[in-house]
């Protein structure tokens, strides 16, 4: 199994993510510049965190038309497994291959901080081995993660368990408190119809050794690379 | 030959920062200011030779395609 990392002017968690998988899960991993087109060697690439193109025009909308997204839509397309985190998340948003949008966040600030959120599915390639309900604690760091969608889209999503995770407090309960970003209806995290393609705005790579303060974020990367040694 | 794009937040659609500015501007000593909106306009200029059918065509495509994200966002385009 292989995995790539998508770098961007402006990617700033392309190195934290490189060295989760090269060291924390173990498999070989590459930087793959925004430039380059051929993703045919990569069972999984990952959308890292950051301020891709300087956050121009909108958060993510200018890497979402790079020459590299051309290829992660026929990768996502092909089955091939895509992890969008906190930028990246935006990225999949602007180039359609996740729906609805994320706009700045409510109260307007800057959001820096652990979170927790409920895994809110395990059906998921990215999922697998954590609990129904289990609360992670994540850190974010956001300006835009307010997650929006007409009322369709969020009927789909809730009704094809794609919702995968939701801001909520230590005790599990979603309300206005625990909702970092104004996001509709707590919406931390979606996965495609696919379910292939993941993207959310907590930093799990910042959350696998426990030296950082939280190794929940590990999970998700062992259910990735789990899913990905039973296809292999 | 030069576009101009308009490009605005649906009706619906929370605008943290238009909110900010209302708030400002009340703060300011402004009467009268039911709501701020926020939204982006843009100036391209475009090579001279294009008939104007074809201009008034890249720039919608551009507003659609790159300028505006449908989802939150809806456009306007003038071509002079």
């Amino acid at each position: 199994m292989k995995f790539g990392v998508i770098v961007f002017p402006g990617s700033n968690c392309d190195h934290d993510a490189y060295h989760v998988i090269s060291k924390h899960v173990g498999q070989p991993v590459d930087f793959v510049w925004h430039r380059e087109t051929d993703l045919s060697t990569y069972d999984a690439v990952i959308i890292p965190g950051g301020f891709s193109y300087g956050d121009y025009l909108r958060a993510g909308a200018l890497a979402a038309h790079s020459p590299v997204m051309s290829s992660v839509k026929e990768f996502a397309g092909r089955g091939g497994f895509v992890l969008g985190i906190c930028n990246g998340f935006q990225i999949l948003c602007e180039s359609g291959l996740l729906p609805g949008a994320l706009i700045r966040n409510k109260e307007l600030h800057f959001v820096c901080q652990h979170v927790n959120v409920r895994v809110e599915t395990t059906s998921s390639p990215f999922t697998h081995e954590l609990r129904a309900g289990q609360i992670l604690s994540l850190p974010v760091a956001h300006a835009e993660g307010n997650y929006v969608c007409d009322d369709e889209t969020f009927e789909e999503l809730v009704s094809e368990d794609r919702v995968v995770f939701r801001y909520c407090d230590p005790a599990g309960e979603s309300g206005e408190l625990s909702n970092i970003n104004g996001s509709r209806d707590h919406i931390a995290g979606i996965c495609s119809r696919e379910r292939n393609v993941l993207g959310l705005m907590p930093h799990p790579e910042r959350a696998c050794e426990d030296l950082l303060g939280s190794s929940d974020g590990s999970p998700i990367f062992r259910s990735l690379a789990a899913t990905l040694a039973v296809r292999a | 030959m030069k576009a101009k794009v308009y490009v605005t937040l649906k009706s619906g659609v929370l605008d943290p920062q238009g909110k900010a500015i209302q708030h400002s501007v009340g703060l300011l000593g402004y009467e009268g200011v039911a709501d701020i909106r926020q939204g982006k306009y843009f100036e391209i200029a475009l090579d001279p030779a294009l008939d104007s059918a074809r201009a008034r065509e890249t720039a919608e495509r551009m507003a659609r395609d790159v300028l505006s994200n449908p989802v939150i966002e809806d456009y306007r385009v003038e071509v002079e």
